[in-house]
This record gives C-alpha cells, sequence and structure tokens, in this order.
C-alpha cells in the first residue's frame, strides 16, 4: 500500500524556540494514524503544518506523489485534506446544508439552489447515519451530532485525509461509539485519517499504526502491534510513570464537612443527598446529562434549588450565593476553565488572587496589601509547581492546560478551604499534568479537607476515589464503597440497566 | 501618575545597544548581508553603520507604538508638527484655554472609563451633565427672571424673582452640589440596577436614560437657561489659583486678558478625581473586582465576586463623574443649561476614552490613557478653531484624525499580541 501523505523533515520554528525538530512521518492510504504527544508536543504545529495553517520552516511534503505546499488552508482543502477540531467550526446560526455548502453553494440563476444543497445534504446525513433534516440549525443538535455535520462537509468536500484533533472531548459515551463507528466505516470505504487523542484507550482501539510525539521530535513510530499502553505513556513523557494515580496517603475520618440531603429542583436534580467526610475523596460518576455538574452548582450556590438542605462544617447554608460558600470554606473548579474558571487575559498573580481579595486588604477602603498578596500567591505557584515565569505579568492564556487548571487550583487554595468540588479537573490536560493534579487532589485530601470528585471518566475515580456515587437522570441511583471498584457494575448502574430499580 | 507600572510596557534599551543585539541575533543583517548578495560596496563600514541606525530607529518606533504612553507622544508630536503652520497655538493665552477645556471633559470620561473596563457602556453621562446642571442652577441662582422662566414648572416651587431654594441660605452651596451629586448618583443607580439585576443590555438601558432625562431637564426649564448663579459656585468653574503674567509690568494694572490662568479650580477638583479613580481600580479590592468582571464574568461570579453590587456601583460612580463634569460646565458657562450635554459631546467623552486605549469590550482601561487621550481630543478641537474651519470642515477633519487613531491602536493590539 503507497503512502498517501508523506511528511519529510520538517523542521518549524517559532520565535527561534523548535516547535518541531526533522520530523518525517508517512501515513499510508486507507489507514489511521494515532498521533500522540503531551500538551506542547508539536502535534497541533504538525497537523497545522499539513493543514496549510502554518508554513514549515524547513522540510517537504507530498500528498498522493504530488508535492504538498499549502500557502493557506484553503489549498490544504483543495489537497483534500479536512480538519474535525475539538472546537467545531460550525455556524450555529445557519442550517446544516448551508454548512455544509458554505464556500461553494450551487447556483441557479444567481440564486443558491436550495433544492440542489438540501438533497445532497441529506444523502451525506443518510450516509452517516444522522437523523436530522438538512434544514435544521446547528444551534438544535448535540455535540455529537454537530461532530457528524462536520465530518459530512469533509466528505462532501470529498477529503482523501481527514485530520481528527481530540474528536471526543465534549461527547458522551454513547456518541463517541458511534464516532468510532462512523470512523471505521470511513476507513472501510479508503479514506485516510489522523486521530490525536489524549485517550490512549481510544488511540489503542482505533488506529493502525502510532506516531509519538515529544519535545518536537518523533520518538515512536510504527504499527499499532508494537505498542502497549505503558510504551506509548512512556515514550510520550520520556520517562517510566510508574503508576497512573499517586497511593492515597491520608484516609477519611468520621466527621462530615459537607451535607446535602433531599436537593430537588424540578428538570435537574431529584431528592439527591450526600455526605462528604474530612480527608475523604467522593467520586461522582455519570453519564454526560446526568445532572452531575448541575449538582455540582446547586451545592456550591451558583444555582438555586426548590428544595433541600445544604450544610457545610455543620453551618447550613440559606440564602445560598456562591460568595456564602466561600465563606464557610467551600472551593469549586468548574468543569469549563476558559469560560468559568479563568480570567484568560489576566496575569496569573491576578487569577490567583480573586477568591482571597478581601483577606488581602485593609478597611475601610478595602486597599489591596499588594506585596502580601503577591507573596501569597507566588507560595502557592512555587507549591504547585506551575510552570511560569513572571506570575505578575503572564497571562494565563499563555499556560498549557495543566498549568491552568493549577493557576485554578491556586487560586482556590489561597482561600484555604475545607470542601472542594472538583468538575472535570483533569479534563484537556495530558498525561503527565494528570498526575500531579491526583496528587495535588490526595494531598488535600491527607490535609484533612473533603474533595468531591466529579467526572466522566470512570478510571480516574476508580484509581483516586474512596466512595464513587454514580448519577444518572438527575438522581444518585447507587454508591459504590468497596475496593476495588467494579467498573463494569459501576457503568450498568450508570446505564441504569442494574437490578436496583 | 508618571511612576504607573504595566506590564505592556517595555524596557527601552539604548538606540545603539539595541542595534547591536538585532544585527547579533539576525545574522543576516547588516555589514554581512550586501557581502553575501555579492553587491559590489563601496565602504562597508558606512553600510554597517547605516543598517544599526536604521534597525535603531526601527526598534525605538516600534517601542513608542507599544509604550503606554503612545497617545502623549501622539499627542506632542501632533503638537510640534502643527507648530509652524500655527504659531497661536503656543501662545500663553492659548495654552491656558485649551488646558481649561481639558478638566470637565477628564472628569467626565474617567467615569466613562470606569464603565467600559466592567464591559459596560454609558450613554447618560451627557444627560445627567445637563440635568444636574439644571438642579443645581435651579437650587442655587441667586435671582430669576419671570420673563424666561414664568413658564416652567419650577417657577414658584423651586425658583422665583428671588432665586432658588438655596439662594441665601447658609451653606447652601454644598448642600446645593450635594443634592447635584445625589441626583446624579440616583439615576446611575437606577441605571446599574437595570442592567445588573434586570439583565438589560447596558446599551439599552444608558440609552434610554439618555432620552429620557435630556427630555426631563428641557421640561424642567422649558429649554431655558438658568442664569445668575452665585460667584462661589462660577469660582468652581474658572477659579485661578496660580496665574501666568508674561510681559512688563508698565502700568499699575493689568489687563485681565493678558493674566493666563495656569492652576484652577478645576483642574484641582478634575485631577483630584482622576487620581482617586486611578487609586480606586488599581490599589483596591473594588478596582480588581472591576477588571475580574470585565474580563470573565462568569469567573468573576464564581470566585465571590458580588458581581451585580459592583456594576451598580459602578454605574453610579460613572454618574457621579459626569455630575462633577456637569458643575465644571455649568460653572464656566454660568447658567445652568438642559442641553449642556448634548450633540457631540458624548461621542467626545467616549472618543477620548477608547483614543487613549480603554477596551470596549472590558477589562482592560486605566485613567492614566484617558487623561492622555482627553488631551489629544482638546488639542485636536483647539488646532481645528485655530486653523479657521467651518464646523463641517472640523467635523469632517476630527472624523479622519480618529480613524487614523484608531487604526494605530488596532496596529498597536496586534503587535501586542504577537507577543515580544
Amino acid at each position: 500500500m503507497a503512502a498517501l501523505l508523506e511528511i519529510e523533515r520538517i523542521d518549524k520554528t517559532f520565535f527561534g524556540a523548535h516547535a518541531l525538530t526533522d520530523v518525517s512521518l508517512d501515513v499510508e492510504e486507507g489507514t489511521i494514524v494515532g498521533l500522540i504527544g503531551e500538551n506542547g508536543a508539536g502535534k497541533s504545529t504538525l497537523v497545522n503544518i499539513v493543514g496549510g495553517v502554518v508554513t514549515p520552516s524547513r522540510g517537504t511534503m507530498r500528498i498522493g506523489g504530488q508535492p504538498h505546499v499549502p500557502r493557506s488552508a484553503a489549498d490544504a482543502t483543495r489537497a483534500g485534506i479536512a480538519f474535525i477540531h475539538q472546537e467545531l467550526n460550525l455556524f450555529t446560526n445557519l442550517t446544516v446544508a448551508e454548512n455544509i455548502f458554505i464556500d461553494d453553494f450551487p447556483r441557479r440563476g444567481g440564486l443558491i439552489d436550495r433544492g440542489a444543497i438540501r438533497r445532497r445534504t441529506a444523502e451525506l446525513l443518510d450516509a452517516l447515519d444522522l437523523e436530522a433534516s438538512p434544514d435544521t440549525l446547528i444551534d438544535e443538535l448535540s455535540p455529537g451530532e454537530r461532530q457528524l455535520v462536520e465530518i459530512a462537509k469533509a466528505l462532501h468536500r470529498d477529503a482523501r485525509l481527514i485530520i481528527f484533533d481530540e474528536p471526543t472531548t465534549s461527547l458522551t459515551t454513547r456518541e463517541t461509539e458511534k464516532l468510532f463507528a462512523t470512523i471505521e466505516r470511513l476507513r472501510g470505504q479508503g479514506k485516510t485519517m489522523i486521530y490525536i487523542s489524549h485517550i490512549l484507550a481510544d488511540v489503542m482501539n482505533l488506529a493502525d499504526a502510532i506516531a509519538v510525539l515529544r519535545d518536537g521530535k518523533v520518538v515512536g513510530h510504527g504499527p499499532i502491534a508494537e505498542f502497549d499502553i505503558p510504551k506509548m505513556i512512556r515514550l510520550m513523557i520520556g520517562r517510566e510513570l510508574k503508576q497512573l494515580f499517586p497511593d492515597r496517603t491520608g484516609t477519611p475520618t468520621d466527621a462530615v464537612v459537607l451535607e446535602a440531603s433531599g436537593i430537588s429542583q424540578p428538570g435537574i436534580v431529584k431528592d439527591v443527598s450526600l455526605e462528604l467526610r474530612r480527608g475523604e475523596i467522593l467520586g461522582l460518576f455519570g453519564l454526560m446529562g446526568s445532572g452531575r455538574s448541575e449538582l455540582a452548582r446547586i451545592l456550591f450556590g451558583l444555582d438555586e434549588r426548590a428544595e433541600g438542605e445544604i450544610a457545610v462544617n455543620g453551618q447550613p447554608l440559606t440564602r445560598h450565593t456562591p460568595s456564602g460558600s466561600i465563606r464557610n470554606g467551600m472551593a469549586f473548579v468548574t468543569e469549563n476553565r476558559r469560560e468559568e474558571g479563568l480570567m484568560m487575559e489576566a496575569a496569573i498573580a491576578d487569577n490567583i488572587a480573586l477568591v482571597s481579595l478581601n483577606d488581602y486588604a485593609r478597611t475601610p477602603l478595602r486597599i489591596l496589601d499588594q506585596d502580601r498578596l503577591i507573596g501569597a500567591a507566588t507560595a502557592i505557584a512555587g507549591d504547585l509547581k506551575i510552570k511560569a515565569g513572571d506570575i505578575r505579568r503572564q497571562a494565563s492564556k499563555s499556560l498549557s492546560g495543566g498549568n491552568q487548571q493549577k493557576v485554578v487550583v491556586g487560586k482556590w487554595l489561597l482561600s484555604e478551604p475545607t470542601v472542594f468540588i472538583l468538575d472535570e479537573p483533569t479534563r484537556g490536560v495530558d498525561v503527565g499534568s494528570k498526575y500531579e493534579i491526583y496528587a495535588i487532589a490526595d494531598q488535600l485530601a491527607a490535609a484533612g479537607n473533603g474533595i468531591l470528585f466529579i467526572s466522566s471518566e470512570l478510571g480516574e475515580l476508580m484509581g483516586m476515589c474512596d466512595r464513587i456515587l454514580v448519577m444518572s437522570q438527575g438522581e444518585i441511583r447507587r454508591g459504590f464503597a468497596d475496593r476495588p471498584f467494579v467498573e463494569e457494575d459501576i457503568l450498568r448502574s450508570a446505564f441504569r440497566e442494574d437490578a436496583e430499580a | 501618575m508618571a511612576t504607573e507600572r504595566d506590564p505592556r510596557r517595555k524596557p527601552r534599551p539604548p538606540a545603539e545597544a539595541a542595534g547591536h543585539r538585532q544585527n547579533g541575533g539576525m545574522g543576516d543583517d547588516g555589514a554581512a548581508a550586501p557581502a553575501a548578495r555579492g553587491a559590489p560596496r563601496a565602504d562597508p563600514n558606512r553600510q554597517f553603520s547605516t543598517g544599526i541606525i536604521a534597525t535603531a530607529i526601527a526598534m525605538r518606533g516600534r517601542n513608542i507604538l507599544l509604550s503606554e504612553y503612545f497617545v502623549l507622544y501622539l499627542t506632542t508630536a501632533y503638537f510640534i508638527v502643527l507648530l509652524p503652520f500655527l504659531p497661536v497655538l503656543s501662545t500663553p493665552a492659548n495654552l491656558s484655554n485649551t488646558l481649561s477645556n481639558v478638566w470637565p471633559l477628564l472628569a467626565v470620561a474617567v467615569g466613562q472609563t470606569v464603565v467600559l473596563t466592567v464591559a459596560g457602556i454609558d450613554l447618560s453621562q451627557g444627560s445627567v451633565v445637563g440635568l444636574t446642571s439644571v438642579v443645581g442652577a435651579m437650587l442655587l441662582a441667586t435671582a430669576a427672571s419671570a420673563d424666561v422662566l414664568s413658564g416652567s414648572p419650577i417657577w414658584g416651587v423651586i425658583i422665583a424673582e428671588g432665586g432658588g431654594l438655596l439662594s441665601g441660605v447658609s451653606f447652601g452651596l454644598p448642600v446645593g452640589i450635594l443634592a447635584m451629586l445625589v441626583a446624579g448618583a440616583a439615576i446611575g443607580m437606577w441605571n446599574g440596577i437595570a442592567i445588573a439585576y434586570f439583565r438589560m443590555p447596558p446599551f439599552m438601558v444608558t440609552l434610554v436614560s439618555m432620552i429620557a432625562f435630556s427630555a426631563f431637564a428641557i421640561y424642567l426649564t422649558q429649554s431655558e437657561n438658568i442664569r445668575h448663579l452665585p460667584e462661589s459656585y462660577i469660582a468652581l468653574g474658572k477659579g485661578d489659583i496660580i496665574s501666568l503674567y508674561f510681559g512688563e509690568q508698565a502700568e499699575s494694572r493689568i489687563p485681565r486678558r493678558q493674566i493666563h490662568a495656569l492652576v484652577t479650580y478645576p483642574m484641582i477638583i478634575s485631577v483630584s478625581l482622576a487620581v482617586a479613580v486611578h487609586l480606586l481600580l488599581s490599589r483596591t479590592v473594588f478596582g480588581r473586582q472591576v477588571y475580574a468582571i470585565g474580563t470573565n464574568r462568569k469567573a468573576a461570579e464564581i470566585s465571590g465576586v458580588p458581581v451585580r453590587r459592583v456594576i451598580v456601583l459602578v454605574f453610579m460612580l460613572s454618574s457621579v463623574c459626569a455630575t462633577i463634569g456637569g458643575i465644571l460646565y455649568s460653572a464656566r458657562l454660568e447658567a445652568g443649561r438642559p442641553t449642556l450635554g448634548e450633540g457631540t459631546f458624548l461621542l467626545d467623552v467616549i472618543g477620548a476614552t477608547v483614543i487613549g486605549g480603554t477596551s470596549l469590550f472590558g477589562g482592560k482601561g486605566k485613567v492614566i490613557w484617558t487623561f492622555f487621550g482627553v488631551l489629544f481630543f482638546v488639542l485636536l478641537s483647539n488646532t481645528l478653531n485655530l486653523m479657521n474651519l467651518s464646523s463641517f470642515h472640523i467635523d469632517m477633519v476630527k472624523g479622519a484624525v480618529i480613524l487614523s487613531a484608531a487604526l494605530l491602536d488596532v496596529t498597536r493590539t496586534r503587535l501586542l499580541a504577537g507577543g515580544r
């Protein structure tokens, strides 16, 4: 079989720093190459070069034997390359059909031939098994359906090489399965794909070959048979990661730090009760839409509840607001770092300071004690090993995902809470940083805090938690307290397939 | 305020050093390049030094463009370039007059700066200027003419031939000014509550306020001005503390028009306000919360920032600043005038603030930037007036200059975003 895409000795430097060094890679026609590496390893730069978004400093590419020198993304599209991004590039205010035909509407008498685009779109959607009308607005589709529309767009353009960049981050389990089935079907039809993901198990399942990038270099490349997950991790981080999860250093006590009883909000959560103890990491597992993040928001006082009591350290929270929660020692690391966690444009120190400003101010004018504040923020940044230059100057958006997450954790640590709600704290974070975040969670628990760990990755909950609660359709379905946890039981409960009704 | 520190400000190396570093780093600049290309050069050393100087100038230009004081440099450059054509620009009389135009506008623009930083906009400032000038004048006037005001609803109730309610009352002036500030703060509070608690867009809310309160001010006086303000009030808008006289003292009396005010009450009022708001933004919890909300409202909310309360206070502050501007304008005019803040006034305020560098999208704003923006705007109007252009021409040229300034700002922003 011939190589569809040949990448030869590509170098790329940004402002003198090497992003890619002497990268060579062949992608065989009709196969899926899994491209893996830590954040900042150069995966995005590489695929952006293929996609014409970035120009290489040196090196050549060939696609189907022809030299591939894209000057723009449009050039690459013409060469048959399609991108399915993490954040999708669809116009949510337009219909499915309009999105697919956005750059070449067929015209009849100067007007868009709506009949034609509708027919063609219906065919494409049919082929992808997506039950939606061509006239549906993208707004009304779920993330998984939107992804299929992106794929339909690629197919419409007759793409030969489809690049998936972290396609599953916002998909439910079912949607992910459907996506994988689609990918396999496309391979059957002879399409070539590059699949980028942090979820190594998915890569193992899908890919025919693996390419591992580290610090801008290819450190491993070969057929899937030569790889297993430990080897991939070893190649990615350049050292042996003995275990995925740190050993737990503390044990839970009996003292309850967070108690919720009978929390209900119509259409969102139903009669939820839970107890979180000192020194405990309590897992909360649920599928997308099970109400886990919504419950977290209610617990923190961001959203209303129709019924139910919430008490922190025995103190009931009435007229519940975020500032009330913070005063009582709660911290909330939200699932959406970019939109709710960080001020991306602001300096690291400003982010860390945000929750605790009042603790560092002299009344009555609330003048900030800048020196003390910067000192405390610097100490936190050091404790968490945030990799940054001057925290007073450097904007948070310049940090890697893992370090950004540490800034979010840092801003809460400064307020010295006793109850942490962590909602998907490792989403979009690479393997090495994940371990660091687990270790932080463990240390916090060992120091006597209570941690509510919300995740859709069952593996990390099983690795880190003392107990796991399973949420489904807005209620706590079941609790699991006995280690070792049995994955199958928990999943069955989440899918409501267990005996308990 | 000159000690202001800002992350955007790059250290400026001496020109020579910068040139050398650039050459050393790039390798193919300067002396090496012509030789490599095989171009015959009579004197390579000369080439080398021109290369250095060109690079140094480019570096300098870039640093000036990226500097926090860019608008100040722009203003100075504009002044210097026009000076040969308009020698009158640098006369003490003109300078003194130009400065006197800076202070009231600065007071109002400082308030706008805070609102823009929290990602809002306040279109009602002009109407606050007009309405509070009427409120102050109707309370404080020492006399009034029935011919002018007898048709207004306030005649006989608040103001009559003997003057306003507070005329002749002890402590009348501070009470009158307090009444103005309360009226201004109330409008700001209304704006803030509508925006923060009812989630209405700032543009809409303050647009409605602008229309409604302007109309109310006009209704109060039936579109007439209220004159006969007390001397003590007028002093707030014109009173000078230090003045200069450039001439020989040949006669025993110096003509009034040859004395040029330098330090005036409006200057002190306006600068104090600007310094106070600057400290509020840069040194207090409240200031940090303003930036936080402007940068990411959701994150601020989750982090326990009392978002709604801060927004209400910000709009109140904006209106209070507009009221102080109203005091300065009406005192200078020696009258309360309902239409004081109409016409292009609001554009001057927002234009000066934005040209200074404050972002329309929130999270980025500084009082010192606004001060430079106001200087630029006032100088621009002044020069255009001195050129004896018609008001149509003035507005067209003003538009063009603002557009160029905005273009430069876009370039700066792009350079800043590009790193280094």
